[in-house]
């Protein structure tokens, strides 16, 4: 579904993306995990076209991506949500599922009972009529995924899902990654907590200091030598 | 009680009283002319009703799309003078050269906003700003269509209506300047529902999480520039029919750009009816100090305006709609 060639990314004299090479194939879920600075939320720009890659190409179902701009790229089946929460705050949370339907519904009504069943599936139908910058963390982290999902995309990247939320939300948005792929969506997820990562993922990319170091089945990648020197630590070999 | 959400849930129209106050507010435009017959009253209606028309428009364009404009006079002046020359040079009703001062206006709203809606935040204020006094500057010395001087509208006393000017009584003009006032407050009210005001209101919120969900910003910033335009160019339009005389001074200065902002600021940015509320508020403030400092004067409304906005924009940030609202919610919350 997405093959990501050789793509490189420098900011001045950092080197955010050297040579990422994947692919992901539908149905399934990729993990990208690597440390701060990996350059992590910098592989989802590129693919979603909020950045230029310097060099290298983005296939979306055999086809190049590159140079399109980010509404277009969601336009043809990739959606996203932020590591740095970006709800409309002026807005309800309905009106913020709404944004991302109307690209396929026409009336208002008809997205308005299409956004309430992305609500009930995040848990957030009773905030439905709440402005958005009234709601925590966790709360903007489901509103994000539901919005994402209303836009229907075929392959969704999620950045940090589960970060910044109390342990006790874990398992619920955990649960939601899971029921997006029983309904066939393809998921690209950054993540931090290794246990959540490892329990989704089919595969994983390990980025570090902007280069691909791994690329494998999560048993795989906790085995690797380098990706426990550089990001899991010794109690993950 | 005050609950958790009480400050985050929305004010619904049935919480701000239902139709009733907009039947009355109804009510009582159309009856006004009839009960205040005198001319200056009248005319201070006029000119809200003109630079509230104005106002809405840059609301589209600033308080939903978040888009700062400071060039709308541009368009006010491109209308006014549409308008004024067609009439003056080849008898052309102005209501055709109403409809040619809005061609034009979004011809140079499109020429305008492709490359600048482009910048974000502050550049693009700085840009309509400098091409707004650009503008102003090609017309002082535009020979053809006036210079400085302008242009005098001439008087016709036979056929009112086909001249759009109405010499023997005010009223005519108020009903007009209220039609078109109307049309811009239901467009507004039929936009803040549909599909254009989701994604201007969604681009003004986070215009990168918009972009993530397919609007396409330039489009749509570029659509609620040629609206905004549309608006000042109509009230341009009924500026000059009404006023007879237009330089560039008159319909292209600056400080009319700032005057709007000020009137939706106050009223309340991002409110179908914060344009008209600013501006209900301001221009008889502005008709006050006119009239008690006369020529002597010149910027005491303008020291009044700053000391309302600074009150507002510390005090009340969503303006006299927002203080409303807030009001609302404390009756609310005292009841329950």
């Amino acid at each position: 579904m997405l093959a990501v060639n050789y793509l490189n990314k420098s900011f001045g004299g950092l080197q955010a993306n050297q040579n990422i090479k994947f692919e992901v194939a539908e149905g399934e879920i990729l993990g990208v995990i690597g440390p701060n600075g990996a350059g992590k939320s910098t592989l989802f720009d590129l693919v979603t076209g909020f950045e230029k890659p310097d060099s290298g190409d983005v296939l979306f179902l055999g086809k190049s991506i590159l140079g399109l701009r980010p509404d277009q790229i969601n336009r043809l089946g990739i959606g996203r949500t932020f590591q740095k929460l970006k709800p409309f705050p002026q807005m309800t949370v309905e009106e913020n599922v709404m944004v991302g339907l109307m690209q396929h519904v026409s009336q208002m009504n008809e997205a308005r009972e299409e956004a309430h069943r992305y609500l009930e599936f995040v848990g957030l139908i009773d905030k439905m009529s709440v402005y958005a910058h009234g709601l925590s963390t966790g709360q903007r982290k489901r509103l994000e995924l539901a919005r994402a999902m209303a836009s229907r995309p075929k392959l969704l990247l999620l950045d940090e899902v589960t970060g910044g939320v109390d342990q006790k939300t874990v398992p619920e948005l955990v649960s939601l990654v899971e029921r997006l792929r029983t309904e066939g969506t393809t998921v690209v997820l950054i993540e931090h907590n290794m246990k959540v990562l490892m329990s989704l993922a089919d595969h994983v990319v390990a980025l570090h200091l902007g280069q691909q170091i791994a690329y494998g089945r999560p048993k795989e990648i906790q085995a690797h030598k380098q990706v426990i020197e550089s990001y899991l630590g010794a109690s993950y070999a | 009680m005050v609950t958790e959400d009480s400050d985050t849930r929305i004010v619904t129209p049935r919480r701000l009283g239902g139709r009733i106050p907009l039947i009355l507010l109804s009510v009582a435009a159309l009856v006004f002319p009839w009960v205040f017959e005198d001319a200056h009253t009248q005319h201070v209606l006029i000119m809200i009703f003109i630079y509230g028309l104005m106002a809405l428009g840059w609301n589209i364009i600033a308080g939903y799309c978040g888009q700062i404009s400071l060039g709308q006079a541009i368009f006010f002046g491109i209308g006014a003078y549409s308008t004024s020359f067609l009439f003056a040079n080849f008898g052309i009703t102005p209501w055709i050269g109403m409809l040619f001062g809005v061609a034009v206006s979004l011809v140079v709203a499109v020429g305008i906003g492709l490359p600048t809606l482009r910048l974000r935040g502050h550049y693009f204020a700085i840009a309509t700003l400098v091409i707004g006094e650009i503008t102003q500057t090609i017309f002082i010395n535009w020979e053809y269509v006036g210079g400085a001087t302008g242009i005098w509208i001439p008087i016709v006393w036979d056929n009112p209506w086909y001249a759009f000017q109405f010499h023997d009584s005010k009223i005519p003009t108020y009903y007009i300047g209220l039609a078109f006032l109307t049309g811009g407050l239901a467009f507004t009210y039929w936009m803040e529902r549909s599909k254009l005001g989701l994604y201007f209101r969604a681009i003004r919120d986070e215009p990168d999480a918009a972009s993530s969900l397919g609007v396409d910003l330039g489009r749509y910033k570029l659509l609620a520039f040629m609206i905004a335009a549309t608006f000042a160019s109509l009230a341009g339009s009924q500026f000059a029919q009404y006023i007879l005389v237009i330089d560039p001074d008159t319909v292209f200065p600056l400080l009319l750009s700032i005057l709007i902002v000020l009137m939706t600021m106050l009223g309340g940015l991002g409110q179908i009816w914060g344009p008209v509320v600013g501006a209900a508020v301001l221009l008889p403030i502005s008709e006050a100090t006119r009239i008690y400092f006369g020529g002597q004067g010149g910027a005491e409304d303008l020291m009044i305006y700053g000391f309302l906005i600074v009150i507002i924009s510390v005090f009340y940030p969503r303006g006299l709609f927002g203080l409303m609202e807030r009001l609302i919610k404390r009756r609310d919350n005292a009841g329950s």
